[in-house]
């Protein structure tokens, strides 16, 4: 599409810098955080403004044109990138938070605003925006609407649906509508809840207004570690049971703990542990957070964790909390290569589930180390290899799918907070019969019935049965 | 051969043996998931309309229609799992049976809807009516972690499942919490529980709006996380003036620092009530609202809840109202006309504030719908789903008024 009156007309819109033709240039945009995927868009922009947006994919519609969204490119699902038939349109430029309603504990952002920036922004009200991705540093919000992210301390304060009030979206058609309401009460179904998640198929989204919670008064981080990981597997249905709910319950494995400890990250985690558990209790009365983590402490200690320490101060807090949030980082030094997963299973089933992976890893004779949400039973199966091993690649992919299949068989899920995007997309005829899948696709096309929003992601189309309440999508028009 | 009958020979004798309908129209209960899906798959195919119902208690059942659909046999509970704290019921469980078997495996589910106790799942789910618990626990979709409906055209749909958290394809669950069965009938709801609270206490204020929007502002400003914080109109509390219920609800040491944190922020104003007190509130006020013809829900911005109140007690009364003014949650109850709540609608339109219609007679809800006043752009989306879940128009729902 180079050099073409396509990529003029787009770079009349947005600049001409702001358009990346250029191969090295497009190659960037090639990978999101999982780099076992790898597809070079035909052309980059990166609108500025809203009305930027509009305009581009009003041009995308005239022409026919696939496009895909991408916000700060860390997803883990390849669900950001785009064929070389395909426009990204990138969203970082939309990087203003446009309003910040203490009274009201809401704020109104563009996609492109970083997550951590965010609640920075907000904390000097008293408030946070609570859906905390390990790479909030980087993730914009744009895209953790796309992907409904979460992030440890969701388990007491939900995932981004919970947190997202209203949107303004662009259609693939260039229309522009407006979802949800401020206060919370839809305009009719729940839209907005719909949207959220969609992974870029019903349009972009320009404007998002998000709940803002009040910052924790009182707030007690523990660490436990255990000598084997099926007793910390258990420990986390016993403190689940007690009613209590933490505002995160993280778990890391003995080869995870390792690399952090090895890295520049090094949170003090006991290097001999085969896992160690990280709590956090936050309230808004400090005898009350307080009287919890000595009740989560005793639970602890009565199922089999060998030491209990709390943070002394806000540094070790931070400190703890550091080696954790880098984890995947720290991976890096393992290998070359690293596959992040993403899966869940109830509660119950997270000590069968773990004993499972690691046959499996042995099996392939792959290293897997396992960082996750152990409260809410997501599981992130981490497999380090080198990608140019011949063959490697190969074990990682059939040792990924019998992680998936492990987990469907426990009664879960193949991803809780990465999305499907184009690595799971095989995986989605495992949990959803051909009804289900034909029902999603349905609803991706009255958004989008020419399916040229981010098209081949989700729902493997192959799998779906005919629908007959749905839109016929229209012919593809010629590329310009 | 009647229409009850080609359903008995489809369905079986069990599924119509079930009490009449009062406007004549046959009712049909069917026994399983697979049963709604043969029963709207034919409905289809012989261009039947259908009205869904459940226990009857909450949505009138009175819509014209050629068949009621009623979920009532689908009552079954067929997973509770304390250990990952969610649970599998059908649609047609009562509220009340429900909670009971929870409770006897120590689990919670954090909803106290409006409406008898006897309201079925399905009926909550599909008009997603929270009650003051929302304040703490969040709405009725916050409770989900998956449904099974099935369209108008007969198919059965997954969406979700049991676990945590799931992004895996699009969640459908989110249309049908609150689509009022527009997009499919639900026969199978997975919920998220929690474990029963240590300790629960209500305590409650007398006084006049005004004097208890201040106290409202302190509560907030003393950094108190109630897990309802409702404001009950006095015919409401059978209370002479209006009153703030505040409801503390967790581990015995959260329970007991909030109601302390409570009384230094309002200087030891409220009034603690005993467990059957408390009970007898939330439930006269839950049920207060079964009884009055008509029922809408507004959603505002907190701090514009005590103008949406003055508006409403000027349009249309403020005899029943229930409020969480601390996320601008409003429920109004009472008898009006489809002219007033037109009009009221359109008002609130204008301030950016949606106005769902939660039950109403059949006049009324064909008049106004449940939604209306829509945002730019949204109306054809709606219109799209619906041809999608349900191409034939079998659903006999009032989604936008007549207007």
């Amino acid at each position: 599409m180079t050099g073409t009156p396509f990529v003029e007309a787009l770079a009349e819109i947005v600049g001409a810098r702001h358009v990346r033709t250029a191969l090295p240039e497009r190659v960037t945009y090639a990978r999101d955080g999982l780099p076992t995927h790898r597809h070079v868009p035909g052309v980059v922009v990166l609108p500025g403004s809203r009305d930027e947006v509009v305009a581009v994919v009003r041009l995308l519609a005239a022409l026919g044109v696939p496009f895909v969204p991408r916000g700060a490119g860390t997803g883990l699902s390849g669900g950001a990138l785009a064929d070389d038939d395909a426009v990204l349109v990138v969203l970082t430029r939309l990087n203003r938070i446009l309003k910040i309603d203490p009274q009201n504990r809401l704020a109104v952002v563009e996609p492109g605003v970083v997550n951590a920036r965010l609640s920075a922004a907000v904390a000097p009200h008293g408030l946070q925006y609570t859906p905390d991705p390990s790479s909030q540093t980087a993730c914009t919000i744009g895209g953790n609407v796309a992907e409904n992210s979460g992030g440890p301390h969701c388990l007491k304060y939900g995932v981004t649906a919970n947190h997202v009030l209203a949107l303004e979206v662009v259609l693939a058609d260039g229309r522009v509508v407006e979802l949800g309401s401020p206060g919370g009460e839809p305009w009719g179904p729940d839209l907005v809840g719909l949207f959220v998640g969609s992974e870029g198929n019903f349009g972009i989204a320009t404007r998002i207004a998000v709940r803002l919670l009040p910052l924790p008064r009182a707030v007690r981080t523990l660490l436990a570690d255990f000598s084997a990981l099926r007793t910390a597997g258990e420990a986390v249905s016993a403190v689940i049971a007690s009613g209590i709910v933490p505002a995160a319950l993280e778990m890391m494995d003995q080869s995870c703990i390792r690399a952090v400890e090895d890295s520049v990250f090094a949170a003090g985690y006991p290097r001999d542990a085969a896992a160690v558990l990280l709590l956090e209790l936050d309230g808004g009365r400090e005898e009350a957070v307080a009287a919890d983590a000595e009740t989560i402490e005793a639970i602890l200690r009565a199922n089999g964790a060998r030491t209990v320490v709390g943070a002394a101060d806000a540094k070790q807090r931070e400190r703890l909390w550091l080696g954790r949030k880098k984890a995947f980082g720290a991976m890096g030094r393992l290998s070359r290569d690293l596959v992040v997963q993403d899966a869940v299973v109830p509660r119950s089933a997270l000590p069968d589930v773990l004993e499972t992976i690691g046959r499996i890893a042995a099996a392939y004779g792959l290293t897997v180390s396992n960082v996750f949400h152990a409260g809410d039973g997501n599981l992130h199966p981490n497999i380090s290899f080198d990608g140019r091993v011949p063959g490697l690649k190969a074990r990682v992919d059939a040792a990924s799918s019998e992680m998936m299949e492990a987990c469907i068989a426990a009664g879960g899920t193949i991803t809780g907070e990465h999305g499907v995007g184009l690595d799971k997309l095989r995986y989605m005829p495992l949990i959803f019969d051909g009804d289900s899948l034909a029902a999603m696709r349905a609803v991706r096309l009255v958004f989008d019935p020419e399916e040229r929003v981010n098209p081949g992601k989700v729902v493997p189309v192959h799998a779906c049965r005919e629908w007959a309440g749905a839109v016929r999508p229209a012919p593809m028009r010629a590329l310009a | 051969m009647s229409l009850l009958d080609r359903v008995r020979a489809l369905l079986g004798d069990d599924a119509v043996d079930v009490p009449a309908t009062h406007d004549g129209v046959p009712r049909v209960a069917p026994g399983s998931p697979d049963a709604v899906a043969l029963l709207l798959g034919t409905a289809r195919s012989e261009g039947w309309r259908v009205r869904i119902e459940g226990a009857g208690t909450w949505l009138a059942a009175d819509a014209p229609a050629d068949l009621a659909l009623t979920t009532r046999r689908l009552d079954k509970i067929p997973a509770i799992e304390p250990q990952d704290l969610s649970a599998t019921a059908e649609a047609g469980i009562g509220c009340d049976l429900l909670r009971q078997q929870l409770a006897d495996r120590g689990t919670w589910l954090a909803l106290d809807p409006p409406g008898l106790a006897g309201r079925t799942l399905g009926s909550v789910v599909a008009t997603a009516t929270a009650g003051p618990l929302r304040q703490g626990f969040g709405s009725i979709r916050d409770h989900l972690l998956g449904v099974t409906f099935v369209t108008g055209d007969g198919r059965l749909v997954q969406s979700g499942g049991r676990v945590m958290k799931n992004v895996a394809g699009y969640d459908l669950t989110k249309l049908e919490a609150g689509g009022f069965g527009a997009f499919g009938v639900i026969v199978l709801v997975h919920l998220r529980l929690r474990a029963v609270p240590r300790a629960d206490r209500t305590l409650v204020l007398e006084g006049s709006r005004e004097d208890l929007a201040q106290v409202t502002d302190d509560i907030a400003a003393a950094g108190i996380q109630p897990a309802a914080h409702e404001l009950l109109s006095p015919a409401l509390a059978r209370r002479e003036r209006w009153t703030l219920a505040i409801r503390f609800a967790g581990s015995a040491a959260l329970v007991s620092a909030e109601e302390t944190g409570l009384g230094a922020a309002t200087g030891g104003r409220f009034t603690a009530l005993r467990a059957d007190e408390a009970h007898a509130l939330w439930t006269h006020a839950a049920e207060s609202f079964a009884a009055r013809p008509v029922a809408f829900r507004v959603g505002a911005l907190p701090d514009s809840s005590d103008e949406l109140l003055d508006l409403l007690q000027h349009q249309v009364g403020d005899e029943w109202i229930s409020a969480s003014p601390g996320i601008g949650a409003i429920r109004w109850g009472g008898e009006t006309t489809a002219d007033r709540l037109r009009r009221l609608r359109r008002t609130l339109a204008g301030l950016e504030v949606p106005l769902t219609l939660e039950r109403a007679p059949w006049p009324v809800r064909a008049a106004v719908g449940h939604f209306g006043a829509y945002r730019e752009g949204v109306g054809p989306l709606v219109a799209g789903l619906r041809r999608t879940f349900d191409p034939g128009e079998a659903f006999v729902v009032a989604v936008e008024g007549t207007e």
